[in-house]
């Protein structure tokens, strides 16, 4: 099997533990089984957010939520902070994510502005001119 | 025997939905991409199937990660629409045709593509904005019953295109075999290039876009050759949903015509694009 040259960009290369044959691209988060596997609990916890029960349960106590989902320290520490960087490298998906951020009213520009470090307006912005380019 | 009469390429960003939802389509960050809509929209309202199936995946909604089925197919009679977490699309529930999915479940696990069956399933915005691309005004119910044909494009590794093309094919072949002489409209849902997370989220490929969208027509299989690698450089981590497209074109002919085409940048933080194919012969 050919392998797609891979374009050296960005900063955060993320799944380190890239599977057999597998080549990671920078700045590009790969969701694959391990992370699935790191991230499964906390993954849960924001699905059972589609629930108003649930959300209302949560922002009455995060952390009670969070240790009730057997949350990592790290991965409780995340989403106590909205650390969402960190909730991707461990182990979130970022539809999964997108749960909590919708809770604080946020959008996926918000995150795109979080993860580039361009922040939500120059974000918007660059989008709205065409998107982001490679290079 | 039941016939494909055509097949609808369209990304199915939730961000669509929500304009329609929210009467925002004149508003000038969304007029031209429903504009674009417009002729494929009419063309469809003339052309009405007696059954779709809808090729998408979900999104944290009908299914999580306890199970990730790399093909499933939904058996039920109805589907509900999923609340999503701020209440559900208002749109009306999903009329299935259990015969047809049968019938499918069969062919294609004799063909050796073994399916996961779904006999409930909620559908999110993945399977229904592109029910709204078609029929932006169902009233209280769809055009006609549609069955979910789900793919997992969310957790690595997914199907290779190879294997999507290969399953639209077998798909084809199915609907073809089934007894009754009924028409069928498919979708292929997703893309076009984006990604959402990372240092490169924002991504947008216009040129692999613009290929995708004239080879998807004239050359399948040559996209069917590309490798998850190739899919997530070329086109983003989410553009590679563009599998999906692959499912429905291999269910048509070789030869197809187009009805119409429209690219549009942004929908959110992707390349929303729509292509729409008539599998009839030509003289019909
Ligand atoms: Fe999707």
């Amino acid at each position: 099997m050919t392998r797609a040259p891979v374009r050296e960009r960005g900063t955060t290369a993320m799944s380190t533990d890239a599977g057999p044959g597998r080549r990671d691209l920078p700045g590009t988060p790969v969701f694959d089984g391990d992370s699935s596997r790191r991230g499964l609990r906390m993954n849960k916890l924001f699905m059972s957010l589609r629930h108003a029960d649930a959300r209302q349960r949560f922002l009455a106590d995060e952390a009670a939520y969070c240790r009730e989902f057997g949350l990592t320290a790290e991965q409780e520490r995340a989403v106590l902070g909205r650390d969402w960087q960190a909730m991707i490298d461990l182990g979130g998906s970022i539809f999964y994510v997108y749960k909590l951020a919708m809770i604080d009213g946020r959008s996926m520009q918000y995150l795109g502005g979080v993860f580039t470090g361009m922040g939500e307006e120059d974000f918007l912005a660059a989008m709205r001119a065409g998107g982001r380019r490679d290079g | 025997m039941a016939e494909v009469i055509w097949g609808l390429a369209t990304s199915h960003v939730p961000s669509i939905g929500a304009a329609m939802d929210r009467g925002k389509t004149d508003d000038p960050n969304w007029k031209a991409l429903f504009d674009g809509y417009a002729p494929a929209r009419a063309w469809l309202a003339e052309h009405r199937p007696d059954v779709a199936i809808v090729v998408y995946n979900d999104h944290a909604n009908g299914i999580d990660l306890d199970f990730v089925p790399t093909f499933g197919l939904g058996t039920a009679e109805r589907y509900e629409v999923a609340d999503e977490g701020f209440g559900r699309r208002p749109v009306p529930d999903v009329v299935g045709h259990p015969e047809l999915s049968l019938h499918l479940v069969e062919s294609l696990v004799d063909e050796e593509f073994d399916l996961t069956v779904f006999q409930e399933l909620q559908v999110d915005h993945g399977f229904t904005v592109p029910l709204s691309v078609w029929t932006p005004d169902p009233g209280d119910q769809w055009p006609c019953p549609v069955i979910p044909l789900l793919v997992n494009v969310i957790q690595y590794p997914q199907p290779t295109a190879a294997r999507c093309y290969a399953l639209g094919r077998a798909l084809g072949r199915a609907i073809r075999s089934y007894p009754e002489d009924i028409t069928v409209g498919v979708l292929g849902t997703g893309g076009m290039s984006h990604q959402l997370a990372g240092a490169r989220a924002g991504f947008i490929n216009p040129d692999f876009d613009h290929m995708w969208m004239e080879t998807i027509r004239t050359d399948p299989a040559r996209l069917a050759r590309l490798t998850r690698e190739e899919l997530i450089t070329q086109a983003g981590s989410e553009g590679i949903e563009l599998i999906m497209w692959l499912v429905m074109r291999g269910a048509m002919d070789e030869q197809v015509t187009e009805v119409h085409s429209d690219y549009f940048v942004p929908a959110s933080n992707t390349a929303a694009g729509i292509a729409l194919f008539d599998n009839r012969p030509p003289s019909a």
